[in-house]
């Protein structure tokens, strides 16, 4: 009876993941779609406590240790989501992908230990279950490892990283853990325990190389393939008990992690393979910006003057990048915008695909600030309007704005497409400073002759350009 | 060989499941508009914490110290998987809710 209950409890589970992610699919519907799949989530959970049984009948026991473990990680996960600032959301997300990924980890390695035994020879071993128990670590140790990497890198803790045939190092290094997983299930041999855990050695070291030279704006498309990663090594897990919601939830992850993946790869106009094997933003090549140098003056512009051009113009579109959600300026941003918008003037936000560190950071950023969804224009749509916007005002992005993705084939971002904000009469760029942007990248935008650079943090740059347009009454 | 065909056989449904799955995911993400991406992504993080059934499984079959310790850290990593997921993506959509 109890094994019925809980099969139901799966079943539910299973159809609150698939719905869930569905509402989430949703702009008007995404809230509900989360807390449903948390709800499924927790019947799951507590089902699995209180009525599995193993092959015997037996409960679970430990239930100490579970509940003590559950309460400490609900303490401090939830303390890490709540404290957490928008800004940091995406290295946020990579830590607690690299969390499932360790725990996808571990199961395989306890099941090991605990299949293994008494045992001796690998003909002992039941070749399924040991097929799963090994994809389930090697894959969760790369996403682990790989998860930490990512979020290192975009908290500033891990610089970029690359030598030259490093992907060629790292398919070597895939073929070793193939090689040697081969051994450990295959070939009877009576050191199968020590090339399983030089298998998880080699993975967690897979893990680290295989994201380490992947650099700048590329991270995004990592982390999304990580969570799919995790997608797939929970569902190991799931084969491994026969358990049907892990399976289901894992594998979904999986398959729309991986298509959420290809996705992104296209709004930048790159393969999935370009991200994995290609060194953007790393190596010697991104670091001089392609061949070509950049000549010309930059002009620059005080708070005042951008005041008059953007109060006196009809149509102003804000481009924002990172360095407006580093400055944590989207509400001045939204003030500027009320502010314009009482003086009669039409402003747009241009929200590229890739801006900030995730797809949808920027919209994120702005929702916070309750700027309103009809405002954030995507690019496809705002593109062709730049010819009659009079001013375009940057605010810390860089590498969406660089017309070397359009004209420079030896650029490294060549081939992604830009917001054309060269087209409109004015450009306004605010930055902290010339530096280049997080692909390491020139930006010749900024020394032509219709931009103005406008220095300074975002915050306190958008502030007195707020203040100025105040006085101009 | 044989041993391999064995075990596909052995498992034929939850095969049939996974391949049907991956189906249902992929059809479930296409047309997403891309404002919605990073709540997605994160909300399938959330998702995949699934995992943490498979170690509070091991760990209430656990016997010797080492199953124990692996075990327990299994249980509180997937746990910050489960919560911090779900939060993290609450947190986001929140900022999505109408305007007043």
């Amino acid at each position: 009876m109890q094994q019925h209950i809980l099969q139901v409890i799966y079943l539910i589970g299973s159809v609150t993941f698939i719905g869930g992610l569905k509402y989430l699919g949703n702009p008007a519907t995404a809230r509900k779609g989360n807390l449903i799949a948390a709800f499924g989530m927790i019947i799951s959970i507590f089902g699995t406590i209180f009525l599995y049984t193993n092959h015997d009948g037996e409960h679970l026991g430990n239930l100490a240790f579970i509940f003590g473990g559950l309460l400490v990680g609900t303490i401090v996960g939830w303390m890490a989501a709540k404290k957490v600032q928008m800004t940091a959301m995406p290295e946020m997300v990579s830590l607690f992908n690299g969390m499932g990924g360790a725990c996808a980890m571990l199961i395989s390695v306890i099941e090991f230990h605990h299949l293994t035994n008494g045992i001796t020879g690998v003909a002992e071993l039941p070749t399924g279950e040991m097929i799963t128990i090994i994809i389930g670590m090697v894959i969760g140790s790369v996403s682990f490892a790989g998860s930490i990497i990512a979020w290192g890198k975009l908290s500033g803790r891990v610089k970029d990283k690359s030598f030259s045939f490093q992907q060629y190092m790292n398919i070597g290094l895939l073929l070793v853990i193939l090689f040697f997983a081969y051994q450990t299930v295959f070939v009877s041999s009576e050191e199968f325990a020590e090339t399983f855990y030089l298998v998880l050695a080699l993975s967690l070291i897979y893990g680290v190389l295989f994201v380490l030279p992947i650099g700048g704006a590329d991270m995004p498309v990592v982390i999304s393939l990580l969570n799919s990663f995790t997608g797939v090594a929970a569902a190991c897990g799931g084969f491994l008990y026969d358990n049907k919601v892990m399976l289901v939830g894992g594998i979904l992850v999986g398959s729309a992690g991986t298509l959420l993946t290809i996705v992104m790869c296209k709004a930048m106009n790159r393969s999935l393979l370009n991200v994995l094997i290609g060194n953007f933003g790393g190596g010697n090549t991104s670091a001089t910006g392609g061949g070509s140098t950049i000549v010309g003056t930059i002009k620059e512009v005080k708070a005042p003057d951008a005041a008059i051009l953007m109060k006196y113009a009809k149509k102003v579109v804000i481009v924002p990048g990172y360095g407006l959600a580093v400055a944590q300026a989207q509400h001045v941003v939204h003030e500027l915008e009320t502010l314009l918008e009482s003086e009669g003037v039409e402003v747009k936000y241009a929200i590229h695909p890739v801006a900030g560190r995730m797809p949808g950071h920027m919209n994120v950023l702005l929702a916070e600030s309750n700027v309103s969804y009809d405002k954030l224009v995507e690019m496809e749509e705002i593109n062709p309007e730049f010819n009659t916007t009079d001013v375009v005002l940057v605010v810390g992005a860089n590498d969406v704005v660089n017309p070397a993705a359009k004209t420079d084939p030896s650029s490294p971002i060549y081939g992604m497409p830009i917001l054309e904000v060269e087209n409109a009469q004015n450009v306004i760029v605010n930055k902290r400073s010339m530096k280049a942007g997080y692909a390491g990248i020139e930006n010749e935008l900024f020394y032509r002759p219709k931009t103005s650079m406008l220095f300074g943090d975002a915050k306190k740059a958008l502030t007195e350009l707020v203040n100025e347009i105040k006085n101009l009454g | 060989m044989e041993a391999i065909l064995g075990f596909i056989t052995d498992n034929l449904q939850l095969i049939y499941l996974i391949i049907l799955m991956v189906f249902v995911g992929i059809e479930l993400i296409s047309h997403v508009p891309s404002v919605l991406h990073t709540p997605l992504m994160s909300g399938a993080n959330a998702i995949h914490g699934v995992v943490i059934i498979g170690s509070i499984i091991v760990m209430g079959q656990a016997h010797d110290t080492l199953s124990l310790i692996l075990g327990f850290l299994a249980v509180v990593l997937g746990t910050l998987n489960v919560v911090g997921g779900f939060v993290v993506t609450d947190r986001m959509l929140e900022m999505f809710k109408k305007k007043k």
